[in-house]
């Protein structure tokens, strides 16, 4: 094998688990070779890496694939130990960060993408609904600092990217409202945070806005057509 | 400290996340107290424990509760860290093993209560893409644990054992109930093989409900969701 060490990442530059991957190796101080894919057309590399899902991201580390990026975060966190620790230390915290984390994709990520790609106005009701009851719960967990501030980037932060980025273009793309400032100040507050902190711009900046929401909005009509 | 401390367990005999932890402490050797919950009325406990989903599975640790099912087997994982492991020391490999424990909890448990809870067409459709994962969970098995099953020693189960036995264990009752029979040894020779091999651990037998029992709670759920116009419980 060329290279012992090497690690290979396959995403592509809009998907907010692939960002999270990316973020965590450059937390890390990891090196590592972005394969950026075109979800249209997928390489055969990507397939033979993840035949179960045929999804982005995947990690190739010394020619093994792991695939689903939670799954991802706890490997690059057991494989590269610098002083850079993803999850806690303590056995109860890191259940409340993965806890958490589940929460985010399972829940929240989860009904508030199907609401946006929701074509029937009933059913896109009852997502948003839904959605909106998530975020009143991360609403209230933030009051005791649920989310990390600007020194405190781990695993449960990483995840929760999707929050304090991708939701807000996800719903402007598909032109529903979820998270505002009005409704959830605290969440929001911390979102405009996240997307400013000199920790994750200096490693990794956020994928550009007006960018992100030409491709989620084609990608919904497209998802809305073939429905 | 760790590994110390009251352990309680709030669950119901029926469900497999339930089982899943019974069966991760049962493996630990951890002692706890067990409280069933009725689903129909939830304590005030379970709402105080658990606020964000109300369900059990919930494990009170030394007065502090933890939920999720996954949460809570890694949990057990990394607190009682002697004696049998549930997960493998090699990261590779411990990836592995949370990729497809992950992929049977997202994606395979809903189509087999979707076959469960439904007849005719519908059901034929959930029964095809039941037989899609199992086939993608035979392949993936060959692929990832060439060793074959994945527990951790010879002696065991580890945390993908647990996942697949709280969901498939119970085969022969949803055969029994269905009328049918999904897990075909010629189809998936490897899985079926597992499961048989993983329901006659002590620890399972032990915490498997009396046949008769689960037929008739499975048979209750499917009447009363083929009764309803909504499917759903």
């Amino acid at each position: 094998m060329a290279n012992d060490g090497e690690v290979k990442l396959f995403g592509t530059w809009a998907s907010p688990f692939a960002f999270r991957v990316e973020l965590a190796l450059k937390l890390k101080g990891v090196q590592y070779e972005y394969i950026q894919e075109d979800l249209t057309d997928k390489s055969s590399d990507l397939l033979k890496y993840n035949p179960v899902h045929k999804k982005v991201p995947v990690l190739v580390h010394r020619g093994r694939p792991i695939a689903e990026s939670q799954v991802i975060l706890e490997y690059i966190d057991e494989t590269w130990k610098t002083d850079y620790p993803l999850l806690p230390q303590d056995p109860y915290e890191r259940a409340m960060a993965r806890f958490w984390a589940r929460f985010i994709d399972e829940k929240f990520l989860s009904t508030s993408w199907q609401a946006a790609c929701s074509s029937s106005e009933a059913e896109r009701e009852k997502l948003i609904e839904e959605a909106l009851g998530y975020l009143k719960v991360l609403e209230e967990q933030q009051h005791k600092r649920l989310l990390g501030g600007n020194d405190t980037i781990g695993f449960l932060e990483i995840c929760s990217s999707f929050v304090a980025y991708w939701i807000i273009v996800i719903q402007e793309a598909a032109g529903v409202d979820l998270l505002t400032e009005s409704k959830f100040p605290n969440l929001w507050k911390w979102a405009v945070e996240f997307q400013g902190c000199p920790a994750i711009k200096q490693k990794l900046p956020l994928p550009e806005k007006d960018r992100l929401v030409a491709f989620f909005s084609a990608m919904i009509e497209k998802i809305k057509r073939y429905k | 400290m760790a590994g110390e401390g009251r352990v309680t367990l709030h669950g119901t005999w029926a469900s497999p996340y339930s089982k899943r932890v019974e069966l991760a402490l049962k493996v630990k050797g951890i002692e706890y107290e067990y409280v069933e919950e009725d689903l129909m009325n939830k304590s005030s406990l379970l709402l105080q424990y658990n606020p964000v989903h109300k369900k059990i599975p919930i494990l009170v640790h030394n007065g502090k509760p933890i939920v999720e099912s996954m949460v809570i087997l890694e949990y057990i994982e990394e607190t009682w860290s002697d004696g049998p492991r549930l997960l493998p020391e090699d990261p590779y490999e411990r990836a592995k093993i949370r990729f497809w424990a992950t992929f049977l909890h997202q994606q395979v448990f809903e189509v087999l209560v979707l076959v469960l809870k439904t007849d005719g067409e519908a059901q034929a459709k959930a029964m095809e893409q039941l037989h899609e994962k199992l086939k993608l969970l035979e392949e993936g098995i060959k692929g990832s644990f060439p060793g074959g099953s994945p527990a951790v020693n010879g002696e065991n189960m580890g945390l993908l054992d647990i996942v697949v036995c709280s969901y498939f264990g119970p085969y022969k009752v949803h055969e029994e109930v269905l009328g049918l029979k999904y897990l075909d040894s010629e189809k998936y020779p490897l899985v079926t093989s597992w499961v048989k091999s993983l329901v006659q651990y002590p620890a399972v037998k032990e915490s498997t409900p009396p046949h008769e029992k689960s037929v008739a709670l499975v048979r209750y759920f499917r009447e009363k969701a083929l009764q309803s116009p909504a499917g759903v419980l």
